[in-house]
């Protein structure tokens, strides 16, 4: 069973995330090959990785409740990879992140343990908090002109020295009930389970939600399409189309059914989730998204395009420390404990999971989903080696050699097919 | 061994596209001071580069004699080994170095490996009397002006037993005095023996201090002048270098001319760089309706500069002036409020400042007029492709589609995205610096029939050039500039390749 399983998620992986934001090929089938190539190499890679474990774990790595650790113990990283990748589109870097992760985290517990504050309060005022650390950052990035590179240096030694100052250098918990479910537990169970035959009982509740986010991935493709064949655009033919389709809703059915067959949705999958669909519509939709991308593509095209380089520079780093406080909350209501040493090598992550899923080191590339992809790539290599019991430094090995590779193979493609830049 | 030194025969070099050099022939007698001219483009500096080995051996066809053997440099090393020594005009001299480690860069003075001091600081102090430096063989580089470091480069030069000396427009950035000084320095060396090539664009210092004087156009030699001999007047250069072939290479184009939309005062603007430095002085222009307007000048008149420090402030400090727009003074700080006003820059460096060449045509043509396709700052990426498709299909874009990466198309087609990514901002006034810049011919006959076609439209327009030819066959009206100020306004009935060159070149009264 697990054989193909696994074997069907090779295909289903490398196709799904591509449905939904290529763009149409272009018209020479040479160029197709290699746009393709370079773009969804990143989850043939994914895939061919899954598989390697599957049979190395005998199945392990993609049983219920192991695909559940997967999406709780990596969210955090998860989310940090979205805000760093829009970073890395604009050309910059922040080193700072696993500090402000655990900055927020202290700060939620000074909040929430010592001083009483109610959840929702604290929580809000530590997302402020994380915002006016990035505006603090962008200010110096963008208005004053310092490399962020040094810039989040100085802020990963800064915002460690503080949160050691707020902490006192020892551990704040317990949390809230509530702040701990949010970073470990699950969605209740509303409507009670149904059996699946020989795979048990599963919650029906989330199977419901699985088929309506395939209803809602197909209606929303479907009417892309439409709405291109409006304009006389090219479109995949439709039997691609429909290929493309099925694999994607096969690949959300299979991690549903396992996790409907576990528990209930884990709170931080549909937080991730929105997080994912509300930076890839800014990223592809948005004018804000697009300057993004024109600022990193060409930073002098984009001035003398009368963009706000400066602007937007600065809100980017704004929403990274949001979503690094995000992080930090949750980080620290899984481990029930805001820590001086929490986050130590968060940003390192981060910033791997964006370069492996495909952004470019001199910015103007970079999609939310490879950010994502590149994140689980590295989720499924900490979890599966740990599951056949690799040493660490083997972990960390494997991991730095991906990154390269993942790298070296994007520069390569590019080259090959003799691209700008 | 023969009276020349250097003999280049049947040069040509070819660019992808574009034919840089075609069969250029070069002499140079042993011991004179030799002087290249011709337009922005006409291949002098190539020339150079052939000659020192920037492009070596095999890049280009024909053959290099020095000194009475063949050359085949594969390096600039190679030439310096025989003794050819280029002085490039954006100078090489590194900030934080000191004048005698500049000197001896890459040539180090040393005693058991290590650098001897006492050494290099005594030879570069010797090399500087020699040409008349007084600094410190230990004074920062960039502690010294742009004139003092030109020597530096000549003292570097000089270590390096140079016998063909190549400078590249060396009194560009000089004022007078440096200038003299320097003309007087190759005097000097001429007298020591060594042989000087200069291309410059300053025909009075061509005229004072050249012993003969060879005419670049388009790629080819003209002929050689001897200015010893007979009376060589400036007339004589200048005629020479426009050339009086103006072939049917533009479109006809009758104009509608209608009122005035934008008129600058006063414009002057300083140079961000070099503190206190005026790069445009007491600037005006009026630009009407249907009306193409050419800007004539050499590189460095001011004219870019111009045009940016308009187009929201992007060029330059300590900018004064006022720009009227339909009669009415605007004030315009940022290029936003540029383009809310109308205007349109189209930049002279398509690459490094107008496209962004990794995203494809469809999102460089909207990148400067995003909200138009947006609603509460959502895009709708549908009628983003139909105006880019649109576009395609008007201009005559060649690729296979509008999701096609710009960084692959020609330069001709890459020009067509600027032009259709400035008209969809709706500007009513366009300036377009050196349009055809690293186009072929055909290609430029299509920006030509755009430009008519946004001219008929009612849009006034602003050609920057440094082709005459393309000015003189393109503009109803031509203003020239020459240091930073407008030197004059010629109508086309009057406009000539000569009364153009003169007001370039004329100099501060």
């Amino acid at each position: 069973m697990t054989a193909e399983m696994s074997s069907g998620k090779v295909t289903t992986r490398e196709e799904a995330p591509a449905s939904g934001s290529l763009p149409p090929p272009a018209k020479a089938p040479g160029t197709r090959f290699s746009l393709n190539l370079r773009q969804s190499g990143i989850y043939i890679a994914f895939a061919l990785i899954v598989v390697l474990f599957s049979i190395l774990t005998d199945g392990e790595l993609l049983s219920p409740q192991n695909i559940s650790n997967i999406m709780v113990q990596n969210s955090y990283v998860l989310i940090l990879a979205i805000g760093m990748i829009l970073i890395i589109i604009a050309g910059h870097i922040d080193l700072s992140v696993g500090s402000v992760v655990a900055l927020s985290g202290a700060i939620a517990a000074v909040l929430m343990v010592e001083m009483d504050t109610p959840w929702p309060l604290a929580i809000l005022i530590t997302l402020l908090a994380g915002g006016l650390i990035g505006a603090w950052q962008g200010y110096w990035i963008a208005y004053f002109g310092i490399p962020a590179f040094i810039v989040t240096l100085a802020g990963m030694l800064v915002f460690r020295a503080l949160t050691m100052t707020v902490l006192g250098n020892q551990g704040i918990g317990p949390f809230p009930d509530e702040v701990r479910t949010l970073a470990n537990g699950f969605l209740p169970t509303y409507l009670g389970n149904i059996g699946l035959g020989p795979l048990d009982g599963a919650d029906l509740f989330t199977l419901l939600v699985g088929v309506a986010t395939v209803a809602g991935i197909v209606g929303t493709q479907w009417r892309a399409r439409q709405g291109r064949i409006g304009y006389r655009q090219q479109v995949d033919p439709l039997p691609l189309f429909v290929l493309k389709m099925v694999t994607a809703s096969a690949v959300v059915m299979v991690v549903i059914v396992q996790l409907a067959r576990f528990k209930n949705l884990p709170w931080v999958l549909v937080l991730l989730a929105s997080l994912v669909l509300g930076y890839t519509l800014l990223t592809n939709r948005a004018v804000f998204g697009r300057h993004i991308y024109a600022i990193g593509g060409n930073l002098h095209a984009a001035t003398l395009s009368g963009i706000k380089v400066k602007s937007v520079t600065f809100w980017i780093f704004v929403n990274m420390g949001v979503l690094s406080a995000l992080a930090g909350v949750i980080f620290a209501g899984r481990l029930n404990q805001a820590g001086p040493t929490a986050g130590n090598g968060f940003e390192l992550d981060a910033i791997a999971a964006a370069f492996i899923g495909g952004a470019a080191v001199q910015g103007g590339v970079g999609k939310v989903v490879g950010a994502i992809t590149g994140g689980l790539i590295m989720a499924v290599i900490n979890n599966g080696m740990s599951l056949i019991g690799a040493p660490s430094e083997r972990v960390m090995l494997f991991k730095g050699l991906v990154l390269l590779i993942a790298v070296a193979f994007d520069i390569w493609t590019k080259r090959r097919t003799g691209s700008a830049g | 061994m023969t009276d020349d030194i250097l003999r280049m025969r049947g040069i040509t070099k070819t660019f992808p596209g574009v034919k840089a050099l075609q069969d250029v022939n070069l002499t140079v007698r042993r011991g004179e001071i030799h002087a290249i001219c011709g337009e922005n483009g006409a291949g002098k500096s190539t020339l150079m580069k052939v000659l020192s080995g920037v492009y070596p051996h095999g890049s280009y066809e024909g053959e290099i004699v020095f000194d009475g053997e063949p050359c085949r440099f594969s390096d600039i090393r190679d030439s310096e080994q025989r003794g050819i020594v280029i002085i490039h005009q954006e100078l090489a001299l590194s900030p934080y170095l000191s004048i005698a480690e500049n000197i001896f860069l890459g040539n180090e003075r040393t005693r058991r490996g290590l650098i001897d001091w006492n050494r290099t600081n005594a030879e570069a102090a010797e090399l500087l009397e020699r040409v008349g430096l007084r600094e410190n063989p230990t004074t920062r580089a960039m502690d010294i002006g742009v004139g003092k470091q030109q020597l530096v480069e000549i003292a570097k030069a000089l270590s390096k037993r140079v016998r063909l000396l190549i400078l590249d427009e060396p009194t560009a950035a000089l004022n007078d005095e440096d200038s003299a000084h320097l003309l007087d320095l190759l005097r000097g060396l001429r007298d020591e023996g060594i042989t000087s090539v200069i291309i410059s664009h300053k025909l009075n210092e061509i005229k004072a201090v050249a012993d003969s004087t060879t005419i670049l156009r388009d790629g080819r030699t003209i002929e050689t002048l001897d200015m010893k001999g007979e009376e060589v007047g400036e007339d004589r250069i200048i005629s020479g270098m426009v050339g009086r072939d103006l072939e049917h290479r533009f479109p006809p184009h009758e104009p509608k001319i209608g009122e005035e939309v934008l008129r600058i005062e006063d414009w002057t603007v300083h140079s961000p760089t070099q503190r206190g430095r005026v790069v445009v002085s007491g600037a005006g222009l009026t630009l009407r309706r249907g009306e193409i307007v050419g800007l004539a000048g050499l590189i460095g008149a001011g004219r870019t500069e111009l045009a940016m420090s308009v187009f929201g402030r992007s060029y330059g400090t300590d900018i004064s002036g006022r720009v009227y727009k339909d009669g009415r003074e605007i004030k315009i700080r940022t290029v936003r409020e540029a383009i809310g006003h109308g205007l349109a820059y189209a930049t002279e460096d398509r690459k490094r400042y107008g496209l962004n060449l990794i995203e494809d045509i469809k999102r460089n043509v909207s990148s400067a007029a995003l909200g138009k396709l947006a609603r509460r700052g959502w895009i709708d990426d549908n009628e983003e492709y139909r105006v880019a498709d649109g576009f395609r299909a008007e201009m005559n874009i060649k690729a296979p589609g509008v999701l096609s990466v710009t960084g692959k198309l020609s330069g001709g087609n890459q020009q067509k995205v600027v032009l259709s990514k400035w008209i969809f901002t709706d500007a009513d006034v366009l300036i377009l610096d050196e349009p055809t810049r690293g186009i072929d011919v055909g290609a430029k006959y299509e920006i030509y029939s755009i430009v008519n076609r946004l001219a008929d439209q009612g849009k006034a327009i602003l050609v920057i050039s440094s082709e005459l030819p393309e000015l003189l066959g393109l503009c109803d009206r031509i203003y020239a500039m020459s240091a930073g100020r407008v030197t004059g306004e010629v109508a086309r009935a009057d406009a000539t390749p000569e009364r153009l060159m003169q007001l370039m070149t004329k100099e501060k009264e």
